[in-house]
C-alpha cells in the first residue's frame, strides 16, 4: 500500500521502501525486540522439529524389535534430535529471551551491536537450516551430537580394510553447520558482553543487575572461551575428511581421544551455557510470584559465577571409561563434584526466596517451581554419576539419557515455558490463557516424570544408549512403552501450548504494561514496548527498581543496605 | 485465585505412589534372568559399584526428600489466601548462606571418599589370570585368549573365580566393552590399548549378556556378546576342545556338500578362516586378511554375528538335505539374506538355494 501524504491540496506519492513494509519491517531490523522474537520463534520451531524426532525415536523404542525406522535413518534421527534441540532449540532460544529482555532490565535502548546482532540470528536461522535440510538428501548426521571420531571419518581413511565410517556428506553438514552456529554464537555473546558492561542505566551497578543479565553476562564468557574449542575440532574433521589430514586417525598418528578433549572441554561448559540462563529466569520469576526479593542474591549470583569457572575444569567426567589414569579420573570427579555445591547453594536460595512469601500460582510460577523440583533430580542423579565407579556402568547407558533430560528438559524446558508466560505479555501486550496453560504444565510435569525417570531403571538393567532396536526378553519393555507414553503425553502438552499461543494472538486479554506486579526495569515500559524502549532513561537506586518506583515508602534504597 | 490442584496434599501421595513404583519396578527387574542388571552384580568388581549405587541413592534420597520436601511444604503454607499479610522484605541471611554451603559440601566429600576408595581398590589384583585379547569390530567381538593359543567370537568363556584380564584392541572405531553383571565398561579406542579386568563368583546357567556400549555405527545395536562362566576343570576341558582343529573332511555326505559351499559358490573361506580347513593353525599368517570370525567351533556357539540372532541346533535339523522347518532357523536365516538381517554389516554371501544353505547349516554344525 502506498503512503499518501497531502500537503496543501498536492498528493505526495512515493512507494514504502521495503524496509517499511510488515515483512520487511522483520527481515530489515535490528531492533533487540524483533530480534528477540524472531530469535524465539526461530527457536521454537526447531524445538517442534527435534520433538518430532524424539517422538519417532520413542515410537520406535516403544516396543522390542520395533520396524518404524530403520538402523540408519534411527542414527540420524536420534543425532540430529540432539543436535537440534542443543543448537537450534535451547541456545538461540536463550538468546532470544536475552535479546528480548537484557536491555530493557538494564535500561539499555538496544543493544550494542545492533546489525552484529541482526547478523547473530540470520546465521542461526541459515545454519540450522542448512542442517535440517540434510534430511532432503537422506544425509543427515548420523554419529551422534558428539560426533566421536574416528566414525566421523571418510571410510577410506579410518583405518583397517573394510570398516564403515562416514562416506556420505553427513559428518559434512554437521560440521560446517557447527562452525556457521558457533560464528553466530561469539558474535552474539560479544554483543551481550559489551551491552551488559557498557549500557546500564545509570545506577544499576554490577550488583544490582538483574540475575537474568547476570547469567547471560556469565554465559556469553562461556560460550566466548568454549566454542573456539568445538570450532577447532570440527575445522580439524574437515581436513581429515576432505585435505588428507590425520588428526583423529590412529593408524597414522592422530588420536581419535584428541577429538573427545576437544569436543567436551566445550561441550561441559555448553551444558551450563544451557542452564545458566535458565537458573537466570527462575531468578526473576520465583520473586515476582511470591512477592518477595530474591533470596540470597549476591549468593545466587557469586555461585553463577562460580559454576562458570569451574565448568572448564570438568570436561573429563564425559571420559571416565576412556582409560584416563586413576589420577586424573579422580580430579576430575573431584572438580564435578565440586560443581554441585554452587548449585546446591542455588536451590537452596530458591526454595528460601518462596519460603515466607505470598505465592500465587500463575503459570509462569507453576512453570519455575516445576523446574526447581525437576532440576534437582537432575542435579542429584549428576552427582552419582561423579562416582567414577558407578559411572563405568551407568556411562553410556539410559541412565544418563534419563539424567541429562531432567536437566535439559525439567530444567531448561520448564524454564523456557516460564519465560514464555512471563514475557509474552511484554512482547505482543496479551495475556497467554491461564487455564491452558494450567493444562500444559500439568501435562508437561507428569510427561517428563513418566518418560525420564524410568530410563534410569532402563539403565541400572543394563540398557546401552543409542541402541536402535532391542530383544525382547530382557525386562526393558514395559519401562520402554511408559517412556514412549510419556513422550505423547508431553506432545499432547505441546499442541496444548500451540493452541493457546493461537487463541490469545487472535484474542488474547490485554495484558497491559505490568500484569505480574513485577520488580524490573522491562516493565515499567509499555506493552509492547516502543522502539526507543524507554522515553527517558530510568535512573536505578537498588536491584529491584521498579519495585521502588511502585512502592516508594518501602523502596529497597531505603531499607536494603545495596 | 488459588490453585485447585495444589489443595489437599495430593502431591505427597503422588510421590509415594512413584517411590513405590520405583522399588517396585527395580525389585521386579532384577529377577529375570535375563536381564543385565548392575543390581544383580555376580563378581567382585559388579559388587562394588553397585554397592557404590545403593550409597548414592541413599545419600541422593535424604537430599532428596528433605529439599522438596522444603519446597513442596513452602508452597502448600504459603499459598495466597485472601488474607494473606504482605510478606516480610527478606533479602538474604548470611548465616543461612554460610549453613548451606558447608551441608552439601559434607555430603558431597563423604560421596568422593566413597569414590576414590572404591576406584583405588577397584586395581587388578596381582597374580595369576586369564589374559584375552578382545578385539572390537564393526560389529561383532573377537576374543583371542592369547595363552592358550585360538581364537573365537560372539561368546566369551571364563573360569569361576579367576582374574580374567581383557586387553582391549579395535582397528576401526571406538567400541565400548560392558558386562553389566560383572564389570563396568571400558572403551577400545584405535591406539590406545585398555585394559580391563573382572572375576566371576558363580558358574552360569544362562550365560550373562555383555553389550557394546559406545555408539559405532548402523549396527550399534546388534554388538552384543554372552559370558559363560565354568567351573575350573570343566573350563580346562573347553579350552582344549577350542584348540583342536577341525576335520578336514566331515563324514556326513551333506555336511561335506555343505564344506564344498563354504569353499565354493558361498565365498564364506574369503573372509572366515577354519582351522584344519582353510587355515593351517590359529597362527596361521592368513588369518590376518580374514575379516570375518573364525568359524573353527562355531558349531559350539550359540550366538550369530553379535547377538542379532541366536541358533540352536535343535530348530535347525537337515533331513534328506532339506531344513525341516527352515523359518525357525536362526542360521538359515542369516545365511538366506545378510544384509536384511544385519544391514551394512561385511556379511555377504554368494547366491545360494534353500538346499546348498540347508548343506551349509549341516556343516556348520559339526563345527563343535
Amino acid at each position: 500500500m502506498a503512503t499518501r501524504t497531502v500537503v496543501e491540496g498536492v498528493a505526495l506519492e512515493r512507494r514504502k521502501r521495503f524496509s517499511e513494509t510488515y515483512f520487511g519491517e522483520w527481515v530489515m531490523t535490528t531492533d533487540h525486540k524483533k530480534l528477540g522474537i524472531m530469535y524465539i520463534v526461530t527457536a521454537f520451531f526447531f524445538f517442534l522439529v527435534g520433538g518430532l524426532e524424539a517422538l519417532l525415536v520413542r515410537t520406535q523404542l516403544a516396543v522390542p524389535n520395533g520396524q518404524v525406522l530403520n538402523a540408519e535413518q534411527y542414527n540420524q534421527v536420534f543425532t540430529m534430535h540432539g543436535t537440534t534441540m542443543i543448537f537450534l532449540f535451547v541456545m538461540p532460544m536463550l538468546v532470544g529471551f536475552g535479546n528480548y529482555v537484557v536491555p530493557l532490565m538494564i535500561g539499555a535502548r538496544d543493544m550494542a551491536f545492533p546489525r552484529l546482532n541482526a547478523f547473530g540470528y540470520w546465521i542461526v536461522l541459515f545454519g540450522g537450516l542448512f542442517l535440517t535440510s540434510s534430511f532432503l538428501f537422506g544425509q543427515a548426521p548420523n554419529a551422534g551430537w558428539f560426533s566421536y571420531a574416528p566414525l566421523t571419518e571418510l571410510t577410506a581413511d579410518c583405518g583397517a580394510t573394510a570398516v564403515r565410517c562416514t562416506a556420505g556428506l553427513n559428518m559434512d553438514f554437521w560440521a560446517l553447520g557447527i562452525l556457521m552456529l558457533g560464528i553466530s554464537s561469539i558474535s552474539g555473546s560479544l554483543n551481550f558482553v559489551v551491552t551488559i558492561l557498557k549500557l546500564r542505566a545509570p545506577g544499576m551497578t554490577i550488583n544490582r543487575m538483574p540475575l537474568f543479565t547476570w547469567m547471560t553476562l556469565v554465559t556469553s564468557f562461556l560460550l566466548l572461551f568454549a566454542i573456539p574449542s568445538v570450532t577447532a575440532a570440527a575445522l580439524l574433521l574437515l581436513l581429515d575428511r576432505h585435505l588428507g589430514t590425520h588428526f583423529y586417525q590412529a593408524g597414522a598418528g592422530g588420536d581419535p581421544l584428541l577429538w573427545q578433549h576437544l569436543f567436551w572441554s566445550f561441550g561441559h561448559p555448553e551444558v551450563y551455557i544451557l542452564i545458566l540462563p535458565a537458573f537466570g529466569m527462575i531468578s526473576e520469576i520465583l520473586p515476582v510470584f511470591s512477592r518477595k526479593p530474591l533470596f540470597g542474591y549476591t549468593f545466587v549470583a557469586w555461585s553463577g559465577v562460580a559454576i562458570g569457572f569451574l565448568s572448564f575444569t570438568v570436561w573429563a567426567h564425559h571420559m571416565f571409561a576412556v582409560g584416563l589414569p586413576p589420577v586424573a579420573q579422580a580430579f576430575f570427579a573431584t572438580s564435578t563434584t565440586l560443581i554441585a555445591i554452587p548449585t546446591a547453594v542455588k536451590i537452596f536460595n530458591w526454595v528460601a526466596t518462596v519460603y515466607g512469601g505470598k505465592l500465587s500460582f500463575k503459570v509462569p510460577m507453576l512453570f519455575a517451581l516445576g523446574f526447581v523440583a525437576m532440576f534437582l533430580i537432575g542435579g542429584l542423579n549428576g552427582v552419582a554419576l561423579a562416582v567414577v565407579p558407578f559411572d563405568y556402568q551407568v556411562t553410556d547407558s539410559y541412565f544418563v539419557v534419563a539424567h541429562l533430560h531432567y536437566v535439559l528438559f525439567g530444567g531448561t524446558v520448564f524454564a523456557v515455558f516460564a519465560g514464555i508466560f512471563y514475557w509474552f505479555p511484554k512482547m505482543t501486550g496479551k495475556l497467554l490463557n491461564e487455564r491452558l496453560g494450567q493444562v500444559q504444565f500439568w501435562l508437561m510435569l507428569i510427561g517428563v516424570n513418566l518418560t525420564f525417570f524410568p530410563m534410569h531403571i532402563l539403565g541400572l538393567l543394563g540398557m546401552p544408549r543409542r541402541i536402535y532396536t532391542y530383544p525382547g526378553n530382557l525386562g526393558w519393555n514395559e519401562l520402554n512403552l511408559l517412556a514412549t507414553i510419556g513422550a505423547f503425553i508431553i506432545a499432547i502438552a505441546i499442541l496444548v501450548f500451540l493452541w493457546n499461543f493461537i487463541i490469545t494472538l487472535r484474542s488474547g486479554e490485554p495484558a497491559g504494561d505490568d500484569p505480574w506486579d513485577a520488580f524490573t526495569l522491562e516493565w515499567d515500559t509499555s506493552s509492547p514496548p516502543k522502539p526507543y524502549n524507554f522515553l527517558v532513561l530510568p535512573v536505578v537506586r537498588s536491584r529491584r527498581p521498579f519495585y521502588d518506583k511502585k512502592n516508594p515508602e518501602t523502596a529497597d534504597w531505603k531499607t536494603a543496605t545495596h | 485465585m488459588r490453585m485447585p490442584l495444589f489443595r489437599g496434599k495430593k502431591p505427597k501421595r503422588w510421590g509415594q505412589a512413584l517411590t513405590a513404583l520405583v522399588f517396585l519396578s527395580l525389585f521386579l527387574a532384577s529377577c529375570d534372568q535375563y536381564t543385565p542388571s548392575i543390581l544383580n552384580p555376580q563378581g567382585p568388581v559388579a559388587s562394588k559399584e553397585s554397592g557404590l549405587f545403593w550409597f548414592i541413592l541413599v545419600v541422593a534420597t535424604i537430599v532428596f526428600v528433605a529439599v522438596e520436601g522444603m519446597l513442596i511444604y513452602s508452597i502448600i503454607r504459603f499459598r495466597e489466601r485472601p488474607n494473606s499479610p504482605t510478606p516480610r522484605q527478606i533479602h538474604g541471611n548470611n548465616t543461612l548462606e554460610i549453613a548451606w554451603t558447608v551441608a552439601p559440601s559434607i555430603f558431597l566429600f563423604a560421596v568422593l571418599i566413597g569414590t576414590i576408595y572404591t576406584m583405588f581398590s577397584l586395581a587388578q589384583p596381582a597374580g595369576p589370570n586369564v589374559e584375552v585379547k578382545v578385539v572390537g569390530h564393526q560389529w561383532w567381538w573377537e576374543f583371542d585368549y592369547v595363552h592358550e593359543n585360538f581364537v573365537t567370537a560372539d561368546e566369551l568363556v571364563v573360569p569361576q573365580g579367576t582374574t580374567i584380564q581383557l586387553d582391549l584392541y579395535s582397528s576401526n572405531v571406538i567400541h565400548s566393552f560392558w558386562i553389566p553383571q560383572l564389570t563396568g565398561k571400558t572403551d577400545v579406542i584405535p591406539g590406545h590399548n585398555n585394559h580391563m579386568w573382572f572375576e566371576a563368583d558363580n558358574v552360569t546357567t544362562t550365560p550373562y549378556r555383555g553389550e557394546c556400549a559406545e555408539f559405532c555405527g548402523d549396527q550399534h545395536a546388534h554388538m552384543d556378546f554372552s559370558v559363560t562362566v565354568l567351573p575350573k576343570d570343566t573350563y580346562q576341558t573347553w579350552v582344549s576342545s577350542q584348540q583342536q582343529a577341525a576335520a578336514a573332511k566331515p563324514t556326513d555326505p551333506t555336511a561335506l556338500a555343505g564344506q564344498q559351499v563354504f569353499l565354493g559358490v558361498g565365498g564364506c573361506q574369503a573372509c572366515h578362516g577354519i582351522v584344519g580347513v582353510n587355515l593351517t593353525s590359529f597362527n596361521d599368517p592368513k588369518a590376518q586378511s580374514e575379516i570375518g570370525p573364525n568359524l573353527t567351533h562355531f558349531g559350539s556357539r550359540h550366538l550369530i554375528a553379535g547377538g542379532v540372532l541366536t541358533w540352536d541346533p535343535s530348530t535347525c535339523q537337515v533331513v534328506n538335505g532339506k531344513l525341516v522347518n527352515q523359518n525357525s532357523c536362526g542360521l538359515y536365516q542369516w545365511l538366506h539374506d545378510p544384509q536384511g538381517i544385519k544391514p551394512f554389516s561385511d556379511m555377504v554371501i554368494g547366491q545360494l538355494t534353500d538346499t546348498q544353505i540347508a548343506e551349509l547349516v549341516a556343516y556348520l554344525e559339526t563345527l563343535k
